[in-house]
Parts: C-alpha cells; sequence; structure tokens
C-alpha cells in the first residue's frame, strides 16, 4: 500500500473541516508530513508516525463526516489531506469513503432531501411522490433549477409510522441534517427554498409531524413530548415497561430522567457487582432483540471471562431493517436510559469504553444521545469514577453513514474502525475476537432497554412476563396500511391479531393481503397467521421469524409484486460485495422477479421460480453473512404462501 | 509490521517504507557510518551494550570503543542532518528492543565504502547482542528471487561453490579431484576490476550471461567504450540487450523462470525449486544446455545436461548443501543453508554459536571504521546531490520490465524538490539539463515532497530515454567492487525556452 499522496492542495474550508473533527481529538498536524506547514530543514530529515500515526484510522468516517457536512461531498484534495492527518493510504480511504451511501465523492449540490422509496412508505404514496418530484424538481439526481439542491431515492429512513419519509442534508458552514416526515413534493420544495436562504438557521434536532410548515424556534418540550406520543401510540398506558417513560419525560433533561426513576438500576448494578448483574441477565432469559436471539447473559458472561484486556462494549444503534424504527422511538424520546444500560453493561462485562454506533440517518436520536452523554458524564455518570464507586466507564458516539450491512455485527466493528463495512469470517466470535480486536459485547438497543428492569426487579421476575421460550416485553414496529401505525410494546405471547388490533386493525377496514414480519430480510404471511403468537418459537412454528420485530401490514390493495421487487434491490444494493454469491445472486434474483414482473420470463414461470429458489440457497449455503444468507427470505415466502403472489 | 513489529528506517528519501516507518531519518546521502557511529557511541555512553555477550563472543570492543568516541551526536546531526534527539532515540531503541534486526540493501552497498558501511552495522548487531538469535540479525535484503544463489554457487571472484575460498589450498584440492582438473588457485577480478583489467589491456575477451553492463554500470561512456572494443564478447541472455547489440555472438538463452528446471535461493537462503512449465521461444535454449554444449566444443563431453545431476555434484562439494536432496526440496517446499545432511532440517539463522558459552570456533571482532564522504563532492560548480534507485513498477535498466506497460510508470524523470522547483522556476514535468562531472542528461523534472533542497533523485530504468549513468561516478570500493551509484554530484540547468514567435 502507498501512502503517496499526490492531490492538489486541500483548500482552507477543506481543511478546517477536517481539523475541526480531528484536531480536538489527535491535536494539530504534528508536522507537513502529516498535513502541517511543511518545513524541509526538519521534514527532510525527520518524520515520526508508524503504529501512532496509524492508531486514529477509527478517526476516518468522523473526518469524512465532517468534510461532506461541511463541503457537500469528499473531494480529492480532502480526502488527500484525511489521509495525511491519519497516516491512511488514499486507495484505502477512498474505498472507504466510496462505500457509504451518504459520502459523494463527486461534486452534488449542498442541499440533498434523500427521499424514501422503500417498502413501507411505497404503502402510503412514496411511488406518487417520487413521481411529483420528477416533474416539479427533475429527475433525482439532477440539480435544481438554482443548482444549490437536489433529491435522491433513498433505502427505509426508519420514520415507517410517520411516512412517506425524507431526510436532508444540508451542507455548508452551519450543516444541517434532519429527517422530516410525513412529507409532500411541496414540502420538499419548500424545504429547498429555505435551506438555501442563508438568514435561516435550521436547528438539527427539530422534527415536524406536518409539513410544510417547519417550526420557526426549536420546539418546546411539551412539542417534544407530543411527537414523541406520535410515535408512540401507547404512550402513557400504565402497563408498559420499555415506552413507559416515552412521550412522559423530556429527553433532554437528566434531571427528569431521575424524577421517572433513572439511575435507580445503575446504583443497584453496582451495590450487586458484576457477577450478580450476569446471573439475574441469565436468569432472567433475555435474548438479544436485534434479531438473531442470542441469549444475552452468555454473551456477557463469555466477555467478562476474557483474560485479554480492554474489553469493548458496541451498542448496535444501527436500525437498518427496512419497517423497523422502535430504536429510533428510545434512543430520541428516552436517551439517558439508554446511556444508564450501556454503563451497567459495561461494569459487568468489564469494558471501560462503550461505542454507541447510531445509524446516520438518525440525526436526531443522534443529537439526543449526545446531549445525554455530556450531561451524564458532567453528572459524574460516566467517567473514571462512575457514582462514586470507582468504576470507570464512557461512552463514544459512533455514526453510520448509509450502509445497512453496517448493521451485521462484525462489519459494525470494521465500520468503527474506519474501514469499509465488510463482516468478518467467524469464528472467532466478537466475544473473544471484536471490536479492534478485543473481547467485545455487541448488543442491541432494544436488548440493552431491558437491563435496568432486569436489575431492579430480578431476572425471576423478567423471566415471568412472555413465555416460557420468550420471557420479557417486546417491541413492535407496525407500519404500512395500519389504522395506527407506531411502535409497540406487548408481553411475548400476544398474537398477530391481537396485535393489529391494538393498532386499530387494517386502515378503512380492508382486508389484508400479506404481513411482512421481521422486515427484508424476514418472511411474508398471509391473513391466516393472524392467530399466530408472536414468539421466537411460535413464529419458527410457522417458519417465519420474528427479526427485529417488523410488522408490516399489505392490504387487498397494495403492490406486493412491487414491493417484492424493491426488496430485491435493497439487497443488490446493499451488499457490500465481498461474497460472490451474495454480490452476484443479489442481481440474478433482482432480474428473475423484473423478468416475471413484465411478463417475459426465461422459459416458463416455474423455471423462473426454480431458478430464484436455486439462487436463495445458493446465497443462504456460501455467505458468510446473515445479509446474504436472508436476502431472499422475504421474497422466496411470499411465492411459497399459495395464492400471495399473482403473475 | 502488522503484528506490533516498529519500524525506523534510514533513506535519504522519505520513501513508501519510511511512510510506514515509525521513525524515518532522513540522513544526507553517504553519511551513514557517521550515524551508525554514533548510535554505537550513545549506546554505550547510556550502558546499553550487552556486554556479556560482547565479553564472551567478540573482540575489538575497547578499538571500536575509542574509535566511535568522537562521534557525539552533535557530530551526527553535522554530518547526517537528523536532528541528534531522534538519533538517541533510535539508538536506544535499537539497543533496548528485545530482538532487532537491521535490513539493507543497494543504499549501503552502492558507495566507495560500501564494505565499511556494512561493517558500521555489524558492529551495532554485536554492540547489542541482536546477532545469532531468532528474530535478530543483519540481514542485506536481495534484489532478485536468486541473488543469494549466484553468490552460493560460486559466481564470485574469489569463491567456490558454498562460499569456499579459491585460494584456500585443501578447499580447492576438493574441487580438483572431483572435476579432474586443477582450478586456477588465484582469485580473480569483480566487475570494476575486470573493467581496469579492460582498460589496461589485460583482458579482451568476455563471456556475459544475463547482464548488461553497457547501462547498468556506472559513467556509462567509459563502460560502453571498453565493452565495443574487445577482441571478442559472447552475450547469453533472454532478451537483446545493448550489450548483446555490441556483441560478436549472441546466445539465446531460455528464462530461468517457468522455461528451466532447476533451483534458486533467496534472501533467507532457503533453496526452493523452480520447474519448467513451457518450452522457449525460437532458438532459445536453456543456460545449461548452452554451457554444456560449449564445454563439449572445448573437448570435454559431460553428457547429457541434468539440472538434478549437477545440483547433486554440488551437495558432494559444498557441505552446507549437502542435505538438500530434489526429493526433500519438493516436499518441504525448499530448505535453508546450513543443511548438512538429510536428517539436518536446515537453519532458521545463523551464528547461534555466539550464544554457547564457552563460544566453539574463533571470535567475532569488531572493525572499527570510519566516516567518508562520498567521492563526488559538491561545490559551487555541482551544488545537487542525485541519487539513483529504482521504482517499484520497473527493474533494473528495464531489459525484463520495460516490454510491460504499468499505470504507475511514468518514464524516467530528475525528482526534486518543491522547494528546488521554486529555487531554479521550474514547473512540474519542464524538460532540464543534468550536468555532472562526467556527463550530461536531459530529463523532465517531476516534483517530489519525498525530498528536501538539494537533494534529486533519478532512476537507470528508462537508459534507451535518458542514460542516467552517463553522470554516475566509478569511484569504487576495493573491497567490493561497487561503484558510488548512490552520490552523484549534478547541477541543473534550465533549457531555453523557444522564443515566441
Amino acid at each position: 500500500m502507498d501512502l503517496h499522496v499526490v492531490a492538489p492542495l486541500a483548500s482552507p474550508a477543506e481543511r478546517d473541516a477536517v481539523d475541526a473533527v480531528l484536531s480536538p481529538l489527535i491535536g494539530p498536524p504534528a508536522s507537513g508530513w502529516h498535513g502541517g506547514l511543511r518545513d524541509s530543514a526538519i521534514d527532510g530529515h525527520i518524520a515520526r508516525g508508524g503504529h501512532e500515526a496509524r492508531s486514529h484510522r477509527d478517526l476516518l468516517l468522523p473526518a469524512l463526516h465532517g468534510v461532506q457536512a461541511r463541503i457537500g461531498f469528499i473531494s480529492q484534495p480532502a480526502l488527500a489531506y484525511v489521509c495525511r492527518r491519519l497516516s491512511v493510504p488514499p486507495a484505502e480511504a477512498y474505498g472507504v469513503a466510496t462505500f457509504y451511501a451518504l459520502f459523494a465523492t463527486t461534486p452534488r449540490p449542498p442541499i440533498v432531501a434523500h427521499v424514501c422509496d422503500d417498502i413501507a412508505c411505497r404503502l402510503v404514496g412514496a411511488e406518487e411522490l417520487c413521481n411529483d418530484l420528477e416533474r416539479s424538481l427533475g429527475p433525482a439526481g439532477e440539480p435544481t433549477r438554482d443548482g444549490r439542491a437536489t433529491w435522491l431515492r433513498s433505502p427505509c429512513l426508519g420514520q415507517c409510522e410517520r411516512a412517506p419519509a425524507a431526510l436532508f442534508t444540508n451542507a455548508g458552514e452551519s450543516p444541517a441534517t434532519f429527517a422530516v416526515a410525513p412529507i409532500d413534493a411541496a414540502g420538499i420544495a419548500r424545504r429547498f427554498e429555505l435551506a438555501a436562504s442563508p438568514t435561516t438557521a435550521t436547528d438539527p434536532a427539530q422534527r415536524s409531524a406536518v409539513d410544510p410548515a417547519p417550526p420557526a424556534a426549536p420546539p418546546t418540550p411539551d412539542e417534544r413530548l407530543a411527537s414523541a406520543r406520535a410515535s408512540v401510540p401507547q404512550a402513557g398506558a400504565p402497563a408498559l415497561r420499555l415506552l413507559r417513560r416515552i412521550g412522559q419525560v423530556d429527553p433532554t433533561s437528566l434531571d427528569d430522567y431521575r424524577v421517572h426513576g433513572g439511575y435507580l438500576a445503575l446504583a443497584r448494578a453496582l451495590e450487586l457487582g458484576a457477577e450478580r448483574v450476569i446471573e439475574e441477565v441469565t436468569t432472567a432469559r433475555l435474548v438479544g432483540r436485534g434479531g438473531a436471539a442470542f441469549p444475552t447473559g452468555r454473551k456477557w458472561a463469555a466477555v467478562a471471562a476474557q483474560t485479554v484486556r480492554p474489553h469493548y462494549l458496541v451498542c448496535n444503534a444501527d436500525e437498518s431493517e427496512p419497517g423497523t424504527f422502535k430504536d429510533r422511538a428510545l434512543l430520541e424520546d428516552d436517551p439517558f436510559a439508554l446511556v444508564e444500560a450501556m454503563t451497567i453493561a459495561g461494569f459487568a462485562t468489564g469494558a471501560e469504553l462503550g461505542y454507541l454506533y447510531v445509524r446516520g440517518e438518525y440525526p436526531l436520536a443522534e443529537a439526543r444521545l449526545a446531549g445525554a452523554i455530556a450531561q451524564a458524564r458532567s453528572a459524574g455518570l460516566l467517567g473514571s469514577d462512575v457514582l462514586g464507586s470507582g468504576v470507570t466507564f464512557d461512552i463514544e458516539i459512533r455514526r453510520g453513514a448509509g450502509a445497512y450491512i453496517c448493521g451485521e455485527e462484525t462489519a459494525l466493528f470494521e465500520s468503527i474502525e474506519g474501514k469499509r463495512g465488510e463482516p468478518r469470517n467467524k469464528p472467532p466470535f466478537p466475544v473473544e475476537v471484536g471490536l479492534f480486536g478485543k473481547p467485545t459485547t455487541v448488543n442491541n438497543v432494544e436488548t440493552l432497554a431491558n437491563i435496568p428492569a432486569i436489575v431492579l426487579d430480578g431476572g425471576v421476575a423478567f423471566a415471568a412476563i412472555g413465555t416460557e421460550g420468550s420471557t420479557g416485553p417486546k417491541l413492535f414496529c407496525l407500519s404500512g396500511n395500519v389504522e395506527r401505525p407506531g411502535v409497540y410494546e406487548v408481553p411475548f405471547g400476544v398474537t398477530l391479531g391481537g396485535l393489529l388490533q391494538l393498532a386499530g386493525g387494517v386502515t378503512g377496514g380492508r382486508a389484508i393481503q400479506a404481513i411482512l414480519l421481521g422486515g427484508a430480510a424476514g418472511v411474508f404471511v398471509g391473513p391466516d397467521a393472524l392467530d399466530t403468537p408472536l414468539t421466537f418459537e411460535g413464529t419458527r412454528a410457522i417458519e417465519a421469524t420474528l427479526g427485529s420485530g417488523v410488522v408490516m401490514v399489505f392490504d387487498e390493495t397494495a403492490d406486493l409484486v412491487g414491493a417484492l421487487r424493491r426488496i430485491a434491490a435493497f439487497f443488490r444494493d446493499e451488499s457490500c460485495g465481498q461474497c460472490v454469491p451474495c454480490r452476484v445472486g443479489a442481481v440474478r434474483q433482482e432480474e428473475i422477479l423484473a423478468r416475471l414482473a413484465i411478463g417475459r420470463p426465461r422459459g416458463s414461470p416455474a423455471d423462473e421460480l426454480a431458478l430464484l429458489r436455486d439462487v436463495g440457497q445458493a446465497m443462504r449455503d456460501a455467505s458468510i453473512c446473515g445479509l446474504g444468507q436472508t436476502a431472499s427470505s422475504a421474497i422466496e415466502s411470499a411465492f411459497r404462501q399459495p395464492g400471495m403472489i399473482s403473475l | 509490521m502488522n503484528a506490533g513489529a516498529r519500524l525506523i528506517a534510514v533513506d535519504p528519501r522519505r520513501t513508501s517504507s519510511a511512510e510506514w516507518a515509525d521513525l524515518w531519518l532522513g540522513l544526507d546521502v553517504g553519511s551513514d557510518i557517521a550515524l551508525a557511529n554514533a548510535m554505537g557511541r550513545e549506546i554505550i555512553a547510556a550502558g546499553l551494550q550487552h556486554q556479556a555477550f560482547i565479553d564472551r563472543a567478540t573482540n575489538g570492543f575497547a578499538a571500536y570503543r575509542a574509535k566511535v568516541e568522537s562521534y557525539t551526536l552533535d557530530f551526527a546531526e553535522r554530518e547526517t542532518g537528523i536532528p541528534a534527539d531522534a538519533i538517541r532515540e533510535a539508538a536506544h531503541a535499537f539497543a533496548t528492543a528485545d530482538r532487532a534486526m537491521i535490513c539493507w540493501t543497494l543504499g549501503i552497498t552502492e558507495h566507495h565504502n560500501a564494505v565499511d558501511n556494512v561493517l558500521a552495522l555489524i558492529d551495532l548487531a554485536l554492540l547489542t547482542g541482536h546477532v545469532g538469535r531468532y528474530g535478530s540479525g543483519l540481514n542485506p535484503l536481495r534484489g532478485q528471487n536468486n541473488v543469494q544463489g549466484g553468490g552460493d554457487m560460486g559466481a564470485l571472484p574469489d569463491r567456490l561453490p558454498g562460499f569456499q575460498h579459491v585460494e584456500n589450498d585443501a578447499l580447492r584440492a576438493k574441487f580438483d579431484a572431483a572435476w579432474g582438473i586443477p582450478v586456477p588457485p588465484k582469485s580473480g577480478w569483480h566487475l570494476s576490476g575486470m573493467f581496469d583489467a579492460m582498460e589496461r589491456g589485460d583482458l579482451q575477451a568476455l563471456y556475459v550471461i544475463g547482464e548488461n553492463p553497457v547501462q547498468s554500470e556506472a559513467d556509462q561512456k567509459r563502460a560502453k567504450h571498453l565493452l565495443s572494443t574487445r577482441d571478442f564478447m559472447v552475450v547469453q541472455d533472454i532478451f537483446l540487450t545493448a550489450t548483446a547489440e555490441l556483441a560478436d555472438v549472441v546466445l539465446p538463452a531460455a528464462a530461468a523462470w517457468a522455461e528451466s528446471d532447476g533451483t534458486v535461493t533467496n534472501s533467507e537462503r532457503r533453496v526452493q525449486r523452480v520447474r519448467k512449465a513451457i518450452d522457449p521461444p525460437g532458438e532459445a535454449r536453456d543456460d545449461l544446455a548452452i554451457i554444456f554444449d560449449l564445454a563439449r566444443q572445448m573437448g570435454h563431453d559431460w553428457g547429457a545436461p541434468d539440472p538434478e545431476a549437477v545440483w547433486n555434484e554440488l551437495r558432494t562439494l559444498s557441505s552446507v548443501h549437502a542435505g538438500m536432496s530434489y526429493a526433500r526440496l519438493d516436499s518441504e517446499g525448499g530448505l535453508q543453508w546450513p543443511c548438512y545432511d538429510e536428517s539436518h532440517p536446515g537453519e532458521l539463522f545463523l551464528h547461534s554459536r555466539l550464544w554457547e558459552d564457552p563460544v566453539p570456533g574463533h571470535r567475532v571482532p569488531f572493525v572499527a571504521v570510519d566516516h567518508d564522504p562520498p567521492v563526488d563532492k559538491l561545490d559551487d560548480d555541482f551544488p545537487v546531490r542525485l541519487t539513483t534507485g529504482r521504482r517499484l513498477d520497473s527493474y533494473n535498466t528495464g531489459v525484463q520490465s520495460g516490454g510491460y506497460t504499468s499505470p504507475l510508470r511514468r518514464g524516467e524523470s530528475l525528482d526534486i524538490s518543491p522547494e528546488d522547483a521554486a529555487t531554479y522556476d521550474l514547473t512540474d514535468g519542464e524538460r532540464v539539463r543534468v550536468v555532472s562531472r562526467r556527463g550530461q542528461v536531459e530529463a523532465p523534472i517531476r516534483v517530489d515532497p519525498s525530498l528536501r533542497p538539494g537533494l534529486t533523485f533519478m532512476t537507470m530504468h528508462f537508459q534507451d530515454e535518458v542514460a542516467v549513468n552517463l553522470l554516475t561516478i566509478d569511484a569504487t570500493d576495493p573491497k567490493s567492487g561497487t561503484a558510488e551509484f548512490k552520490a552523484t554530484a549534478i547541477r541543473i540547468e534550465k533549457l531555453e525556452r523557444p522564443v515566441p514567435a
């Protein structure tokens, strides 16, 4: 690998953008070789670098974010400057920059609307929205008339309960990133005008429930609570556990969090000691809520037992499964709870540093979490002496940049380490060789959200909730054609039909065509599955999955074939390309669906379906990670259901 | 390095390797001994030498200590240009490492005092005990897959196969007996010696195998003149090189890779098999077949050429190769010499005897040497230092690499620092005249921040376009016969721009 940097010098703005991120962490450039002014009398005879200089590789993504936000794209000179600062070969850094969808490496307008056209938004008019935009603003990716803005199609933005959604990224000296949902073409045009006018400061933390009139001032606490309640229709109900503070507590106030019972669990955990905490989690039979359902207690115990130091904790908040937004609700509206839960997990597993990897499309969550961490730190709830116990634990936020694959735990490690998000071969498993090659606990947001209750009430009490095989409460993301979409909390065991009733049933009382469980990597079921209890064992019995808790309803009028093609396009786009079966199979799968949809199958439709199954089997057998292994799951399941797909 | 090893790169230029190093020391060309001796002095001053090893396994330490006494850090800073504290840092890091090795290539050896440069490094290894142990040692890295093999087989003016000295009567007698003829008892000439002999008229016939001296030798004008005025020259090569163009007879040879059977030996003394996969093109023939035919013409019928039989003959004459049968080389994927018999696994590293107590055999001497700057001095007429070297995607005079395209290849250039480009009012790509005391060439400049003011760089890859060795000096180390390619004094002349009409 060659570190030779040949690009022209970065502009002052580009250097500022990089230094604003890096200098507070690693100081200004140490020499001309590291991006500083060249003094040939010294730089001509000596340079320090090597392991020390390369040890900051994990700051590559933050630096690229800095450039993207300020300049609007990552130019070659800016990239070269980042490479100098971090001793990363330019070819490698370019490989990273081009891997992530939110980074652009060619010039584009500073204001970009990323318009979701994924399966949930399609059910409520995303295609119509895109058509409107083509008419009013021009084709996707083309600059608007004034050249200041453009719009792009985007995979799921995790705003499904308020679909259709758009994410705005406004680059410049005061960059802003914010999601707006629901939104229409006029709303997007209005946002473009507002962002382009230099007098309008845009609050990155704003979120409007109804467009096109954006709030002039930052939201008041009451507005924040109202917005939270809109996402969680059950908000305020007395039986809630995971969601009990949503819409009740000011997510920006540590004091309010403590008034609502915050930080009692951490105090109790410190009292119990690390081993007892792990015992309680094991007794609770809590399993991971990210989709893989691995026993959390076993994972924690395995990491705690590792003699290699340091240990790391990673919270996977890269919620990207289409149709999933439950973690977003927790992150945005109860951020202190996650900070507390991570602190308990770090204490229990012997980690002194936790990384919170939040998806790039969740700017509000990131802002709230950053605020929560800062407040916790200054209150002595994070740092070198947590709650006066002598325990050390702190949290660093890392922001994703638009890559579904980074939800895979080892791809997430790679991303934190400043690399392309390409999954690793397992074994070794993360509990032995994880982040930076060290023993690592990686937990999903919802998994961690269960921890405080387990610590306070005990594992036995937790295990009494739900069923024998699936303990505790569970969050579900209801979206699509339901009356009251949103995040719902129920004990494991409630039936699919029962959950739908909770959400007011199908919109307009129409008939159900299909329900997607578990997201794009999940399984379609028919109306006959309404009696299925929503447990790990119950869904397994009908060859379905709970996955990440997606329950997306397609009514009788929905374009199911269009949804399948969108899913296929999603996997084709999101495959990291590392394994051939996934990289090629995802393309073949999309092509087969396209041929079937336009009525021009190769051979008979039955031949095409046999080929589809064959491709799916190859991806399942030979991909190294879950993406490739599940890329055909939903599509094949739809064809398995008698009569679900008519071609 | 991925596993945590630390790298200190010592090179006048900030090369790609230096970019990866934990510490880069950009010394002035030809100041290697000043640096090494200062490191030695600092190690002794700090009490970091491995005294037990020195006492048990070496001699000459007192003289070495006295010699390096004058090499203070300040003196070294003046001579090398490297800040004193960085020299101290390097000295301490090397001395205190559990395991440390020194690797080098032509930057050490292409000097008029090449052997002294190497001795200064050996002294450092002896001083710190970084020799004869796993993970430590002195490693001259070879530039080709089989440079080591060439030396091992006796392609040296004073050695028979297995590095057995030709002037040692007992050793030579073994070869006399095996070959049935008396081997000439005196050392021959090395390459530079041959050129001197040609100049004197003592050498009139040449048999050149796989070498392109017309373009690879320093002071090319002289080299070309001497080679083109011999009575008779045979060139045996896989390409029609510039040297072959001057030959009376050209013998087209098969490539040693893919077209021949045999063995090669790499930098770590590992002998490996190479196998013929394809027939050579046209009239090209295996080197062995050519040599066997020549022998037959000279009245010695060696039978049919058989690489394994030749190898087995070597095994009877060179004890360090004795245990390396073709069967073992095949099944074990190569063996490192010394390998004395068929049960010997080969040695991972040399000189482990130095750690036995008492040391069997002779002790190793410190050989104290002095700094001696390059012969081609800088002055007002020739104020700029030119050093020559290689680029990643090209090979020596380009005979083997020039026929292939590479996205990295930009042709020859005079690489100069941004500061010098400004001083001489030159823009990137502008052609200049480069003048040394021996000749001149024209070349475009390339602005390269890996260079500092006063230091320039060229390669010898594109001899047909830019004959760099017209500039270089043939000042030669009398002990090794290597010319000082690394240090030429030049001046840069801006070419007259055509006056716009």
